[in-house]
């Protein structure tokens, strides 16, 4: 098990929600949409230059910016 | 007994297809995020009372995060206990997600009905729901409906009479999810399905390369399509029916008016080599309908429908994720290209859209860079159809300025615009496919708007038009701008008028250049100026309701000085 942020992750790659390092009202959006601490997230894509992360939680498909996923820590197999 | 009820739902559920279906109030809905940014209200009637009902712009929490999700959730909180309820509309193939929401609902104590939508599109997606059980789990009614075929909607209507709210404990958020994860256990059942070709093509546009390349493919399609429709309707229906059947029916009027009388002028125009001519005659009768139903409407109609399509099936939020870098430049984030795709239309309903974006300082760069850069339809259209007699390559011109135009100023304006600009946090919609009949009568809807909202405008435009040429009251303005013009420009002092009728109407201004005999050189400084100069009078009363007033002026002045620079360096950098 190691800790890691969901824009480091690699495509594909499954990991467990930890905690999210962002302030109180991007913690209740991400809530809202089902990016909890003990969700199971799969990292679908990643673009380069700093760009978007896209992720499968639950059923839903999401798009974040990188400073996003950069706050979502995650941990992994 | 109630009085109003609330549709309310997560972001892109269908509410507004369940609206049309309960009020007969037809709406645009598509599938993404956000199609809906205003409150629309409607009837419904049940038994012998006449219920209001109210579409609000989706959410995900009781928790707003952009001004079209405060507006959601603010007119739910002031609504009177005992008066309304709350139809919560959750997409069945998402269920966990879109019950936080629901026991949100539920918590504060709104007297509540479930419409559990899309339920034809869970089986071959191997999602079973119990919806009894859901009912017993969550203690309100759950009713099953697709709202695109209007299955569920009676059922619904008739379980709509016993809603009462419920007495619930507040949870936290966690709590909450672990609640719907004990519900969502027992009410569905998931079996494994291979990998559809359609979740193939889901897959493949959310990846970087692949993505890519289907974006470049669907961009070129759909602009080619656009073409290919616009120029059929144009050469084979709406042409031959003019010069048909409609031109006799005015020869006959200009010659009972008598040339050169003052009714003539005004009704018929100037006869050009002793005939009318469509484009140059300026006639209430002749260009005015000419203008917008041979030059505009079949690009309107071809426009729409391309886009009608991308939307329902659920495109375009997959080319927000590919252009996110790019917006980020300019201050915006990738979820800003659906206001500036529907500004290519008409740049009122894209100034609009722009409430999906979180911050005032996205919606300010948001409003500016459309209209400057963004060209409507009609414009379009009447570039497409004179510049391109002249060369394909001014075609190309203007839009490569234009989009030179929106990306230097968003980095500019990003730069020195104080604050930030939030980060894309968008969910991607499995793609749909929306019956035909859904899809073409939003096309109508959108046609009819057009025609409707343009066309008495035009014909009131061009009899003022008439009548101020014909007392020389433009001489005036013409006199004012004409060093400008002329010694900046290079456009002779008559281009005066057309850019300021500009801002009436955009499409009228082109027609209004033809007479002129420009070289092709001005012409294309004369259109792309009528693009980045002020938009047209509808734009500008939007942004002044959406924005205020000081916004609205920040963003004019930066459009004079986008338009000096460009005419300028237009002018003098090309040479011939």
């Amino acid at each position: 098990m190691k800790k890691i942020a969901l824009a480091k992750m690699k495509e594909n790659q499954k990991g467990k929600v930890l905690e999210i390092a962002g302030g109180n009202s991007i913690e209740n959006k991400f809530m809202s949409m089902g990016i909890y601490p003990g969700r199971e997230i799969t990292k679908l894509s990643h673009f380069a230059l700093r760009g978007p992360v896209t992720i499968k939680t639950g059923r839903s498909v999401l798009a974040l910016g990188h400073g996003m996923a950069a706050k979502i820590i995650l941990e992994v197999e | 007994m109630i009085k109003r009820v609330f549709l309310i739902g997560n972001p892109n559920v269908g509410k507004s297809v369940v609206f049309s279906r309960l009020t007969g109030v037809q709406v645009i809905s598509s599938n993404y995020p956000g199609t809906t940014v205003e409150i629309t209200k409607g009837y419904l009637k049940l038994g012998d009372e006449k219920i209001e009902v109210i579409d609000l712009p989706g959410t995900y929490s009781l928790e707003p995060s952009s001004k079209a999700e405060e507006v959601a959730v603010n007119l739910l909180r002031e609504s009177l206990p005992g008066e309304s309820a709350v139809i919560n509309i959750i997409d069945a193939t998402n269920l966990e997600r879109n019950l936080f929401l629901t026991l949100q609902l539920i918590e504060q104590g709104y007297p509540l009905i479930i419409c559990l939508n899309m339920c034809d599109d869970t089986e071959h997606r191997g999602i079973h729901i119990d919806f009894k059980k859901l009912e017993e789990l969550l203690g309100v009614a759950v009713i099953p409906t697709c709202a695109v075929t209007g299955v569920g909607i009676k059922f619904l209507l008739e379980r709509l009479k016993e809603i009462k709210p419920l007495v619930e404990n507040k949870l936290t958020h966690e709590g909450r999810w672990q609640r719907i994860g004990v519900i969502v256990d027992s009410a569905q059942k998931l079996t494994h399905r291979h990998h559809s070709f359609r979740e193939m093509l889901e897959d493949a546009t959310i990846r970087p390369l692949s993505g890519l390349f289907i974006s470049i493919a669907v961009v070129y399609a759909s602009f080619k399509m656009v073409r290919f429709i616009g120029e059929g309707l144009i050469s084979r229906i709406f042409d031959p029916f003019f010069f048909n059947y409609y031109q006799p029916l005015v020869e006959r009027v200009s010659s009972v008016l008598a040339p050169g009388s003052f009714l003539h002028h005004l009704v018929v125009g100037e006869l050009i080599n002793g005939k009318i001519d469509f484009k140059q005659s300026m006639g209430v009768l002749t260009t005015a309908p000419y203008i917008e139903f041979a030059m505009v409407l079949p690009y309107i109609i071809a426009f729409y429908f391309v886009l009608s399509i991308l939307e329902d099936i659920g495109y375009l939020p997959r080319l927000a994720i590919l252009l996110d870098n790019l917006l980020h430049r300019l201050g915006l984030h990738g979820f800003a290209i659906i206001p500036v795709l529907l500004g290519f239309g008409c740049n009122v309903p894209g100034i609009l859209a722009t409430r999906t974006l979180e911050s005032k300082r996205e919606r300010f760069i948001a409003t500016t860079l459309i209209s400057i850069g963004v060209p409507c339809v009609p414009l379009q259209a009447m570039i497409f159809g004179l510049l391109g007699s002249f060369s394909g390559f001014y075609v190309g011109g203007v839009y490569l300025v234009l989009f030179s135009i929106v990306i230097i100023t968003g980095i500019l304006l990003n730069y020195f615009i104080k604050g930030y600009s939030p980060e894309l946090l968008l969910e991607i919609p499995p793609y749909r496919f929306p019956p035909i009949a859904t899809l073409a009568q939003k096309l109508f809807f959108r046609i009819k708007g057009f025609i409707f909202e343009a066309v008495p405008i035009v014909l009131l435009g061009v009899a003022l038009i008439n009548l101020m040429l014909y007392f020389n009251l433009f001489d005036f303005v013409t006199g004012i701008f004409a060093p400008v013009i002329q010694g900046l420009f290079g456009l002779p002092k008559d281009a005066v008028v057309a850019l300021v009728i500009g801002f009436l109407r955009k499409d009228v201004a082109v027609g209004m250049l033809i007479p002129l005999g420009l070289s092709a050189k001005q012409f294309f400084i004369a259109a792309t100026l009528l693009a980045i100069s002020f938009p047209c009078v509808a734009t500008f009363v939007v942004i002044w309701k959406e924005l205020g007033l000081k916004e609205l002026l920040k963003a004019t002045a930066i459009m004079i000085g986008a338009s000096l620079v460009v005419g300028t360096v237009l002018n003098f950098g090309i040479l011939h």
